[in-house]
């Protein structure tokens, strides 16, 4: 009796035991309440364009919280990790153009030309290229013909979000040959995982983002057909020429024809110069019919810590009121060296409207780069419209202004500087005719024009009317004015004076993060 | 330290030689007898006086009952040839046959080493003697007396290899535990807390400084502290880095009914302050360094702005507890209620706790239940924190009061007559003029199902239901027209949280004794739900929508396990653990991980049974294998879409969209596994009345959870947590109990214990890199973004990463000068090295406890030595710059910028890094029994008088060695706290 009592027990707490056991097994499969899975996300046609919009926005936002939190790649302050923060900084402060005050981190040896590969914001520049191509791979291989076609998915529309997709990708691999050479390859036929991307040449890269620019263009948008903010064929028309005119120090062999061809069907597409100066730079930038390629932002809607805020804020020190700016403060870094200063023959504005310095309580001199007092600072980009209107953020923080990424006027001088180096498809008179177009604008009137153009004299223009545009790095390297005694300017090689650099800091260091990570590596010469 | 467990728990264990069946019927129960003859009274007594609460039972019924306060007992219907059972903790228990005796007097021998102490395990209850694993008691006797608010507090300095660094100074603030240091790097470090059989979950709760906060340290009776695998690996999956048993005090079978009421009121003050310049040093700092506008800055007053925004702070703990038994059924029931604020005015906390405990027994007392229900409510003013810095930096030279924006002194933007945006805020400004507020409520339930089957003693089922929910509502509101938020409109800021846990537990236990073979062997299931959500909207004044985000959580566990207890002859003991845990937070192919441990021990006393010398020595050896599966994510194996929030859309025409953001995910990720490996020595020697212990320990962690840098283009995001490096934990851990007096009128007991602990980083990459610098951590306050401390292969975690200082012939740094240590010819970050760490290679703690009559005089003191702490207020407020760098703004130095002369900062030099050894005495008590004094038996009343935080040695320069972190920015200070207390039982 014992023993059947027992098997009773024994039975009746198995079958209660195994009753809860297969209820509670099929709750380890739990999956996200708020987040969308890889599962879902695409059957639904309405999310691609979302989707799309996370690849624009990932040249603008830290990540999908603003202005900070969630943020897209980390181990650096989120506010530092911006696209176009890490672009100005790479592009601008190794230059004459910059100097910024800050004792953040490694961020000094930017301007002093010290950089070593362990540099955070060096790393975080490559992060964020890399976050780009590795969301824009992940979006080409979801959008391919095969897939759209097994989800029972016909929208012509994702066809020509494909296609911008590449262009973005062939934008961030533009900047990663310029900035980092022979860097490491992956494209939309490498599934997300642990494996090890292989380098690839500059050469083979070269060919690859020309080849992208081409295959593209049948997809694109029209120029200026496109909606606002999205890249249309005059983008990828841009980026080709950007590639071009810089072929020889990417691959040692000039493509000047080339550019001038592309060069030509951005100018033959409509675009404007804007009639004032200043208003490409104010919070209403985005009526401009100059601006070929911007990257977006909003007081309201589109908030970050880089981007644009860091461009309206970080000049804003000393006596500036920040008012002026539509902020409520300034956060007093960004200033300019005295070498810059001098490209203008007129300093005050009044002739050349571009020469934008406050002055007041400024020394001209960068004696001391952590002294916001030392060196002019630059009134160039507000948050105010071109009728003074205060930008839409109650809080002064975060700017309406956009980036004009790829503008007329760069791909004007593009132009007349393919031409003096030697491009056939231009001409000199009409090279002429598009400089002294920038020059009238900013003189309001011909009393500025020139009447010769010479290579010395296109640096200098690209300078006077491009700065802080993200450009001067690359220009000085095509000019061979970046490294060596040939340019020096304040603070240039760690002196205050300037002094030469050695050629191998014209490509930054792969970050040794990566080198440690990616065993297929080679570190660049010098570092 | 001895532990004391209710003694109905003891009747759960098992001892030799008893039939498990009558020994839990027999000491644990009372239900009807059938025989009645007569009645005996008596007296338990001890060489202290008498036993108050001793157990008596009857052998071989059910009945019992238990002494009264004076020692006195009554038990009736007992026949001559029935035997008493006698026991207590603490006492050798004794069996006397009543006789024809009807007055007994019992006198009690003291079992210092207490090896008869049940203590509480994973799942059960083993006598200390039968412990194989390294498991340490804590009973409520032993915990830190005082204002102790939260219960992490209790046992600070106890416990060798547990290191408890309470998070600064606020009212309710939680601590961080350390058992034999962290075994992860980027996974949770904090250990499993299991409390009354509920395991919590680790994640914090919003509106509350610490989660642990909600349980009245006056309700708990034990912390039983698990450290070598052998005694965690039947946790499994979450203990890694140790577990913590607290069990909270219940009423007893057959008891009288008592009440305890308790208060205790305090005094905290500021114990020093950060040192600054005086307004008359700072005036000439800026007339002689500053521009003519900045002269024009300084006020006209001298304010000590850390004065202004600490106060005495006054708190009060009231507590009220009804213990024994109604009808034979266990009650306890407590009631709490806490008023503390904080030095920093206007912080506070206030708790309503209430807890209810009932144990019933049924059908014969073989299914015994107990319902445990402890719920509590908090309500929260938080400081604004901010204003501890700021009141550090803030110039000297203005008032506290101002003409306008509230009524403050603020900096204000020259050109536009607002407030700085830049500037510092007035730090009194800050605290007065922003409410920040929470209420809070979290109760944890659960009901305990202990059955044994009636047919078959051996054989008993225990089954645990457990809920723990908790809901957070909080406020911040910060007026408009005011500096602090001023751009933005003010803020009327709301969060919510809710937390939904649940647990079920079951399991089989059998014990069978054959000879002189014992098995104890449990199998059990538990299952383990984890839901949370979280609302979160800022908003100004105006009603303007900043953030608005919702946010719903889910994890789940289930495991199997089993142990099996094997003891020979009561000499040679075995433990074999298994766990299987399945997490819901890694892919079908990774979710099981099983956790395995074995232990062997052997009682060497039981070879000396007649020696005079030894009264207790024991080997235990361990291994085993536990798991980590915290990882801040429910979800990282999934490739999910995050959506955006409306404030990061992007604007495509006129349309701003929502984006969606693929996420970074290693589909493979799994379990972070640690090896424990234990040898221990516990020891007792009779005459001197030693005990003690002595245990080396290695634990070694492989598939560390580790946030690294994924090759670039891989993956969706730059850095991932994967599987991942090696960490090993090495240490020696020694505890040393003594009473050296021992007599009826006085006693002293005084225990201190000593850890050795090494960590060190064995692997951090997928790929092996000797020229790997590493990962770069611990953010600092200056610039953005810096970073003080390094994970490298070779060195202890958090190891401080820095240039190393030039010094001149006088001594003092040069500033901006370094050593080039790669010999480059220049100075870049290559030439950082590795300094020393903020991890302590010994810590000590010492408790001291003398009575002399109805005096008592009680204190613990803490030490750590080898830690080091990077002093960010030297390295950001001392330095020229920062009184004259701000835009528009003055901002005060500290007088270390009189020693470095230093212009500007020099984060990252070595000089910043000082030596953080310490010892504080943690805690002086002293204690009057007032029987006497007011000459009744009828209650029992102590006064007792604590000072806590009494005071440090240290060469540290800073105000606190004790920073968890090494980081040393502004803590809210540990305040000196007195507090006089009232205890009354009848």
């Amino acid at each position: 009796m014992k023993a059947k009592y027992i098997s009773i027990v024994k039975g009746l707490s198995l079958s209660i035991v195994l009753s809860i056991l297969s209820s509670c097994m099929g709750d380890l499969d739990r999956i996200p309440f708020i987040e969308v899975t890889s599962a879902t996300v695409f059957k639904d046609p309405a999310n691609y364009k979302p989707l799309l919009a996370k690849l624009y926005a990932g040249l603008a936002v830290s990540g999908q919280q603003g202005p900070a939190g969630k943020p897209d790649i980390s181990g650096i302050d989120e506010g530092f990790s911006t696209y176009l923060r890490q672009y100005f900084k790479a592009q601008e402060l190794p230059t004459d153009e910059a100097v910024i005050g800050w004792n953040d981190g490694s961020l000094p040896s930017y301007h002093t030309m010290t950089w070593t590969s362990g540099n955070e914001f060096i790393t975080a520049m490559y992060n964020r290229i890399y976050y780009q191509i590795g969301i824009c791979n992940e979006y080409i291989r979801e959008t391919s013909d095969e897939k759209l076609a097994s989800r029972g998915i016909k929208s012509p529309e994702i066809k020509m979000y494909r296609a911008e997709a590449r262009f973005l990708r062939a934008l961030s691999y533009y900047h990663a040959l310029d900035m980092f050479g022979s860097v490491p390859f992956v494209t939309e036929k490498d599934a997300v995982g642990s494996f090890l991307p292989k380098q690839i040449s500059k050469a083979d890269l070269f060919t690859y983002i020309e080849s992208e620019l081409k295959a593209i263009e049948v997809d694109m948008a029209e120029p200026r057909k496109n909606e606002y903010a999205r890249a249309d064929k005059a983008a990828a028309w841009t980026l080709l020429t950007k590639l071009y005119l810089n072929a020889e120090v990417y691959i040692g062999a000039g493509k000047y024809t080339e550019a001038i061809t592309s060069a030509k069907k951005v100018i033959g597409a409509g675009y404007v110069l804007e009639a004032k100066y200043q208003n490409l730079f104010l919070a209403d930038n985005n009526k401009s019919a100059e601006i070929i390629f911007p990257i977006a932002f909003d007081g309201t809607k589109t908030k970050t810590w880089g981007g644009m805020t860091f461009m309206v804020h970080a000049p804003v020190g000393g006596k500036m009121n920040p008012a002026d700016f539509g902020i409520g403060g300034g956060w007093g870094g960004l200033r300019t060296t005295q070498q810059f200063v001098d490209h203008f023959d007129d300093k005050t504005g009044k002739t050349d409207s571009r020469a934008m310095f406050f002055t007041d309580g400024q020394n001209k001199e960068v004696a001391d780069i952590s002294s916001f007092a030392d060196g002019y600072a630059i009134t160039k980009y507000k948050n105010v419209t071109s009728t003074g209107v205060k930008g839409s953020d109650p809080e002064g923080n975060f700017p309406d202004t956009d980036f004009p990424m790829f503008r007329l006027a760069d791909v004007y001088l593009m132009y007349a500087e393919a031409v003096l180096r030697g491009g056939s498809g231009g001409d000199l008179t009409t090279a002429l005719q598009y400089v002294n177009a920038l020059r009238a604008r900013a003189y309001n009137g011909a009393q500025g024009n020139v009447s010769l153009l010479n290579l010395d004299l296109i640096i200098r223009e690209r300078g006077r009317e491009l700065y802080w545009e993200c450009h001067r790095r690359t220009d000085l390297i095509r000019f061979k004015m970046f490294t060596g005694a040939s340019y020096v300017w304040a603070w240039k090689g760690g002196t205050k004076a300037g002094a030469g650099v050695s050629d191998n800091m014209k490509l930054f260091p792969i970050p040794s993060s990566d080198i440690v990570a990616n065993p297929n590596l080679v570190q660049n010469t010098g570092y | 330290m001895k532990a004391k467990i209710t003694s109905w728990i003891e009747g759960l264990s098992q001892s030799k030689g008893k039939n498990l069946f009558f020994t839990f019927a027999l000491i644990t129960f009372s239900v009807f007898s059938v025989i009645a003859q007569q009645s005996v009274t008596g007296t338990v007594i001890s060489k202290e006086g008498p036993v108050a609460g001793a157990s008596v039972s009857v052998k071989g019924t059910n009945k019992g009952t238990s002494a009264d306060s004076n020692g006195q007992f009554t038990v009736s219907n007992v026949s001559s040839n029935s035997v008493l059972v006698i026991s207590s903790i603490g006492y050798v228990s004794k069996e006397v046959t009543v006789g024809n005796q009807m007055s007994l007097t019992i006198t009690l021998e003291n079992d210092s080493q207490s090896l008869n102490e049940v203590v509480v395990i994973g799942y059960g209850t083993q006598k200390k003697k039968d412990l194989t694993g390294s498991v340490v008691s804590i009973s409520s006797v032993d915990f830190q007396k005082g204002n102790i608010v939260t219960p992490d507090q209790l046992v600070a300095g106890k416990v060798a290899g547990v290191q408890i660094t309470s998070n600064g100074g606020a009212p309710g603030a939680g601590s961080t535990i350390r058992i034999r240091g962290g075994s992860s790097l980027n996974a949770n470090n904090d250990p499993l807390i299991v409390i009354d059989g509920v395991p919590l979950d680790n994640n914090g709760i919003s509106g509350a400084a610490n989660a642990l906060s909600f349980i009245n340290p006056n309700d708990i009776e034990s912390f039983n502290v698990l450290k070598d695998a052998s005694a965690t690996a039947i946790y499994g999956s979450r203990a890694s880095n140790g577990v913590i048993l607290i069990t909270t005090k219940r009423g007893k079978k057959g008891g009288e009914m008592k009440v305890s009421v308790s208060s205790v009121a305090s005094s905290a003050q500021a114990r020093a302050y950060v040192d600054v310049l005086s307004a008359a040093d700072f005036t000439s700092i800026i007339n002689s360094k500053g521009t003519a506008d900045q002269k024009a800055l300084l006020g006209k007053t001298s304010t000590d702005w850390q004065k202004e925004i600490y106060r005495n702070a006054i708190s009060i703990d009231n507590n009220v507890s009804i213990t024994g038994s109604i009808k034979n059924v266990p009650v306890r029931a407590s009631v709490g209620y806490l008023n503390q604020n904080g030095i920093l005015k206007t912080s506070n906390m206030d708790r309503i706790s209430t807890s209810i405990g009932l144990s019933p027994s049924f059908f014969n007392n073989s299914l015994q239940v107990d319902l445990n229900l402890k719920s509590s409510v908090i309500n929260n003013n938080f400081a604004n924190q901010g204003a501890i810095g700021t009141a550090v930096g803030f110039d000297p030279t203005q008032a506290v009061k101002g003409s306008d924006f509230g009524g403050y002194f603020e900096w204000l933007d020259p050109a536009t007559k607002k407030p700085n945006s830049l500037g510092p805020k007035n730090p009194v400004a800050l605290l007065e003029l922003q409410k920040d507020q929470s209420n809070v409520r979290r109760t944890i339930a659960n009901a305990v199902f202990n059955y044994k089957m009636p047919f078959l003693p051996e054989l008993r089922a225990n089954a645990n239901v457990a809920i723990d929910k908790s809901s957070s509502e909080g406020t911040i509101n910060i007026p408009t027209g005011i500096a602090n938020s001023y751009d933005r409109g003010g803020k009327a800021g709301t969060y919510s949280q809710t937390k939904d846990n649940k647990t079920f537990e079951f399991y089989l236990n059998y014990v069978k004794t054959i000879g002189m073979h014992k098995f104890d062997v449990m199998g059990g299931y538990s299952y383990q739900d984890f839901l949370r959500d979280n609302t979160d909207l800022d908003k100004n004044i105006a009603g303007t929508v900043f953030n608005n985000t919702y946010y719903k959580t889910q994890n789940t566990l289930v495991s199997f396990y089993g142990r099996a207890n094997y003891s020979l002859n009561d000499k040679y003991l075995l433990t074999f653990t298994l766990r299987n845990d399945g997490s819901s937070r890694f892919s079908p192919e990774n979710r099981w991980g099983v956790f395995p441990s074995a232990a062997a021990a052997w009682k060497i006393s039981e070879e000396f049974k007649d020696s005079e010398v030894i009264s207790d020595l024991k080997l235990r050896l361990g291994w085993g294998v536990t798991g980590q599966q915290d990882v801040f994510s429910d979800y990282p194996y999934l490739a999910r879409y995050t959506n955006s929030e409306p404030n990061a859309q992007y604007q495509l025409g006129n349309t701003f969209l929502n984006t969606l953001r693929p996420e970074g995910y290693d589909a493979n990720i799994k379990w972070e596994q640690t090896t424990t490996k234990n040898i221990g020595l516990d020891f007792g020697f009779k005459k001197v009345g030693i005990t003690g212990s002595i245990d080396v320990y290695q634990k070694e962690t492989k598939d560390l959870l580790s946030v690294i840098p994924v090759p670039a283009g891989s993956n969706l995001t730059n850095q991932i947590l994967t599987n991942v490096g090696n960490l090993e934990n090495k240490g020696v851990e020694v505890t040393l109990n003594f009473n050296p007096i021992h007599t009826a009128n006085v006693n002293w007991d005084f225990g201190v214990n000593a850890t050795f602990n090494q960590s060190n980083i064995t692997n951090l990459t997928k790929v092996q890199d000797p020229t790997y610098k590493g990962i770069l951590v611990g953010g600092i306050s200056g610039g953005v973004g810096n970073t003080i401390q390094i994970h490298s292969i070779g060195y202890s975690p958090y190891t401080f990463y820095v240039y190393q200082q030039v010094y001149d012939n006088g001594g003092k740094p040069v500033e901006g000068l370094y050593v080039d240590r790669n010999g480059d010819g220049k100075i870049s970050s290559d030439d950082r090295y590795r300094f020393e760490s903020p991890n302590s290679k010994y810590f000590f703690g010492a408790s001291s406890n003398l009575q002399i009559k109805d005096f008592s005089f009680g204190f613990v003191l803490r030490a750590n030595v080898g830690n080091y702490m990077y002093n960010n207020t030297n390295s950001n407020s001392a330095v020229y710059r920062a009184a004259t760098g701000g835009n528009n703004f003055l901002s005060n130095l500290v007088p270390n910028v009189k020693e470095t002369n230093f212009n500007n900062t020099q984060y990252f030099s070595d000089y910043y890094i000082q030596n953080a050894s310490f010892l504080r005495v943690d805690n002086i008590s002293f204690g009057y029994n007032l029987n006497r004094l007011l000459n009744t038996k009828k209650y029992n009343a102590q006064l007792s008088l604590n000072v806590q935080n009494a005071f440090i040695v240290t060469k540290y320069q800073g105000l606190d060695p004790e920073v968890g972190g090494g980081i040393d920015n502004n803590m809210y200070p540990r305040p000196r706290t007195i507090s006089l207390g009232l205890n009354v039982n009848f």
